[in-house]
């Protein structure tokens, strides 16, 4: 008891308030610095075959042990680093902006095109997430393009549904009506005096979305449907080495532990700007 | 029991919303680029054969039109036939059915196991090793893929320990729990860290309550405050939040049902998908939806059930 | 006989700074003790260490004696403690929609101590608040016992409240501004209930207030708090008809009076202060028009004054000044 009361203080000490938000910006910066730089620190070509160094485990030469085609698992991971991080950010981004814009304006706007734009959003709620992002790969064929355009199309609702509340108790506030009584047109009302402060929720939202996007990345990838190989990228890295899991751990473990990581990367970032800014969404 | 009547017009106020669904999926499948007569019957067909089958199925037909027949035939319970498996897509849905309802329960069972003791743990024992301990491993639980983690399971129950089978579904109800344990498994634990880590934040956002001060000052133990008191308000938004999440859940069991093999809805899907078998993806998206809705609903009827201030 | 005997209760925060300081209070049976003062003097905190239920945390109770029936309160353990909470102390809440569960009956909530303290069954305990509602006076308990706090109006749930503390026959009540929250003629229902439970019960009741208006209606005694301090205890009469110190006259001045007096409201110069930053000396002595250097140096104990019986005060010039002159509307307040 006294050994954990110990451990405990000298973990508050170590881990100050808002250490959270630290250590997750640590975590992003890692593994933006790593995606950066992998043509330079990567070991080898991430997908040149070798047929002489196959199912290699873990060793000095290969850190992370070889595929069954005989490619550098470390390399992988770390040219897949890039996909991986290019899927939060435009997974987010297309999202983000769409939701934000048709939740700001619904909300402030009001009346029919706002009671249409919820009944929509409650139609796209309807269904599971990840389910309507597969049908429309479908229609779209599979690859990366058609998973941000199944992410745009069906993340945006969360974004609005969002701003959407934030406009509504906004609009009731001192500055927006001092805003109206002086005559401003509503547009310049609504993108300067309202979205500013409508977006704090919404980026803390994205950051927690970041890890969403990315679990549904990869496992759209793990299924065949998103990124193609022979591309690294970690959903596909973990679906090519799950027929040895018997035989070479190794090739499904280590990209699994790389989404683990940069998922709680997000969440420790989310978490840490939700407890600063008091926006919890 | 006024307040249960709402049971029965609920399902008329999701009108617009079931509505809604279907005309989404029927829109989906017509935004397919290509000739779906072509499809069905492959590129070498004849021209008579392809004006046939557009005639058949109504392809020639205005857009509205063909959407009021592809509701008349989901009300005879038509949902289209497999190209592939050469039957009517609701009798792939109704053999398919079963096992991934019985996924789908039994994770947020063992959801509800494992978040409850961990969320109270930390609750309890706020600002401790032990909260500190559960706030960090259900943070880090939200960013676990589902499909790697059913691997890592796999190779640890299944390939190291050899407790459960690898793969598939069993055939008696027996087999079929033990089949499903670990799937079950895999989506719980994903699903448990989004539990524990609001149960946590809601319990504690109770425990300040005044009402605990009142029960305390009329002679109440801490533990009858905490479960008798503090649990049932806490409990309330977590049931709302499991419903929210049961669109997500039927997405992990996609997911999971293909890496265990499962012969599940999920299964059905991804195949249809990579065999380009439409009729399929429709059917199930819809039936999906149609989970959603249901679910959804059967929270509401909960939430009216346990707090009393909610009057439908 | 005293039923309560506080000697020199002392409650620190965290930081070491006393948020109730040397507080001593005696209270007999049937007797309504009017706990007066401004929020933050301390007055919520030292009921709540009558049951050891310290808001918030970091408080500690550092000395002092609480003698309740005799026995010392502050030696009990946390289980003999809860065998007092609610059985022999009951206590009534400024806010009643926040105090009750929302999702537990009513009736469930006054059966609550019954079942505890009593081993009541179910049936019992449920026919018990029953009984209950019918004598803080709500109309058709039996129905209302099953009914949730949210289909209460904030009178009738304060009133639930109090059969809630009375569920258990306690011998003393705390009414923590049990009629803030309230309409004025919520409030004087509720203060008429109080004090008929007071005459039909034989309960002693502290009764903690801002509203000098509400104790002089109500309350037998009247102790006044300022700044974790007892500056003034007495009977209602002595205290209100001659209030020694000068902080208690400035609290009558600040009364508004009915008959709509000239000029501006009279006010207390200055702001109480915070914990952290309490005053050497007298805590009043800079807010206070007859300051003097011994105000700064020492602090005043509490001396009887002489003449009224019971009636003691801690000012250093007490004895110096001339008793307050009456003004017509505080007569009014007095007489009441």
């Amino acid at each position: 008891m006294s050994a954990a009361t110990g451990i405990a203080r000298v973990g508050r000490r170590a881990l100050p308030r808002g250490s959270t938000l630290s250590v997750g910006i640590a975590i992003l910066a890692g593994w933006l610095l790593l995606a950066l730089l992998c043509p330079w620190i990567a070991p080898y070509d991430p997908i040149a075959q070798d047929a002489d160094a196959t199912l290699l485990p873990p060793h000095a030469a290969h850190l992370f042990g070889t595929d069954n085609f005989g490619r550098d698992l470390l390399s992988r991971v770390l040219w897949g680093a890039r996909v991986d991080l290019q899927m939060c950010v435009v997974g987010v981004a297309f999202p983000f902006v769409f939701g934000t814009v048709i939740g700001a304006v619904s909300g402030y706007v009001g009346g029919v095109l706002d009671t249409l734009l919820m009944r929509l959003i409650d139609i796209v709620l309807a269904f599971p997430f990840l389910v309507l992002m597969l049908a429309i790969i479908t229609i779209l064929g599979p690859g990366l393009g058609s998973f941000y355009i199944a992410m745009a199309l069906v993340g945006w609702v969360s974004y609005a549904r969002l701003v959407r509340a934030q406009v509504l108790t906004l609009k009731q506030r001192g500055f927006v009506v001092a805003a109206r009584s002086l005559g401003y047109r509503r547009g310049r009302i609504l993108f300067l005096h309202l979205l500013p402060n409508a977006l704090t929720s919404s980026i803390v939202f994205a950051m927690s979305d970041c890890v969403l996007v990315l679990l549904s990345g990869a496992s759209v990838s793990y299924l065949g449907l998103g990124v193609q190989p022979p591309t690294a990228e970690w959903g596909v890295m973990v679906a090519e080495g799950q027929g040895f899991i018997t035989t070479a751990w190794w090739i499904t473990t280590f990209p699994g532990f790389a989404i683990v990581v940069l998922a709680t990367g997000f969440s420790f970032v989310a978490d840490g700007l939700g407890d600063r800014l008091g926006a919890r969404p | 029991m006024h307040r249960y009547l709402f049971v029965l017009w609920r399902p008329v106020q999701l009108l617009p919303v079931l509505f809604g669904i279907s005309v989404l999926v029927f829109a989906m499948m017509r935004a397919i680029p290509g000739d779906p007569a072509r499809m069905l019957l492959g590129v070498r067909s004849t021209p008579e054969a392809i004006a046939r089958i557009r005639a058949q199925f109504g392809l020639d037909e205005p857009l509205w039109l063909q959407y009021v027949y592809f509701v008349r035939n989901l009300m005879h319970g038509e949902m289209g036939k497999s190209i592939i498996y050469r039957v009517d897509t609701l009798k792939l849905v109704d053999a398919r059915l079963p096992p991934t309802v019985l996924l789908v329960a039994g994770s947020v069972l063992l959801a509800v196991m494992i978040a409850l003791p961990l969320a109270t743990g930390a609750a309890r024992h706020r600002g401790r090793v032990l909260d500190h301990l559960i706030r960090l491993v259900s943070t880090i639980g939200l960013g676990l893929p589902a499909f790697w983690l059913a691997i890592m399971v796999i190779l640890l129950f299944s390939v190291s320990l050899g407790w459960f089978p690898v793969s598939g579904y069993g055939s008696d109800w027996l087999e079929r729990l033990h089949h499903l344990f670990l799937p079950c498994l895999t989506v719980a634990l994903a699903l448990s860290a989004v539990l524990t880590r609001n149960l946590r934040a809601s319990l504690l956002t109770e425990l300040q309550s005044d009402y605990v001060t009142a029960a305390r000052a009329r002679g109440a133990s801490e533990n009858r405050i905490f479960w008798r008191h503090v649990m049932p308000n806490s409990l309330i938004p977590t049931i709302n939040l499991l419903a929210v999440n049961i669109g997500w859940l039927i997405g992990g069991s996609v997911v999971i049902e293909t890496v265990f093999a499962i012969p599940g809805l999920g299964q059905l899907l991804v195949k249809a998908i990579v065999s380009r078998d439409y009729m399929v993806v429709q059917g199930v998206v819809l039936v999906f939806a149609l989970a959603t809705v249901a679910v959804n609903l059967l929270a509401d009827l909960l939430t009216v059930a346990l707090d009393p201030r909610v009057k439908p | 006989m005293t039923l309560l005997h506080v000697r020199d209760l002392t409650i620190e925060d965290r930081a070491g700074a006393a948020l109730v300081d040397g507080v001593s209070l005696s209270m007999r049976a049937g007797e309504i003790l009017g706990l007066v003062g401004e929020s933050g003097s301390g007055k919520t905190i030292t009921c709540r260490a009558l049951m050891r239920l310290l808001p918030g945390q970091g408080l500690a109770i550092r000395g002092g004696e609480i003698r309740f029936d005799g026995a010392d309160v502050l030696a009990y353990s946390e289980a003999q403690m809860r065998a007092v909470r609610g059985r022999h102390i009951g206590m009534i809440f400024q806010n009643p929609a926040s105090h009750m569960n929302p999702v537990m009956t009513v009736g469930r909530q006054i059966a609550e101590g019954r079942r505890l303290h009593f081993g009541a069954s179910r049936r019992e305990a449920r026919g018990h608040a029953v009984e209950l509602l019918r004598q803080v006076g709500i109309p058709d308990p039996a129905r209302r016992v099953d009914h949730y706090p949210h289909e209460f109006s904030g009178g009738m749930l304060q009133r639930a409240m109090i059969a809630v503390a009375l569920a258990c026959e306690p011998r003393l009540l705390i009414a923590d501004e049990p009629t803030t929250a309230l309409d004025v003629t919520v409030q004087m229902q509720i203060l008429r209930l109080l004090q008929d439970l007071r005459d039909r019960l034989g309960l002693a009741v502290i009764f903690i207030t801002h509203d000098l208006g509400v104790v002089a209606q109500t309350c037998d005694r009247i102790a006044v708090m300022y700044a974790g301090r007892l500056c003034e205890s007495g009977g209602k009469r002595d205290v209100l008809a001659a209030p020694l110190h000068p902080y208690t006259q400035g609290l009558i001045d600040c009364q508004p009076s009915s008959e709509g007096g000239v000029g501006p409201m009279p006010t207390i110069l200055g702001q109480p202060p915070v914990a952290s930053r309490f005053p050497a000396g007298c805590r009043f002595h800079p807010r206070c028009g007859h300051a003097t250097a011994q105000c700064e140096a020492g602090q005043p104990s509490m001396r009887m004054a002489a003449g009224a019986d019971g009636h003691s005060v801690a000012c250093h010039h007490a004895a110096d000044r001339p008793r307050a002159v009456t003004r017509p509307d505080r007569d009014a307040i007095a007489s009441a």
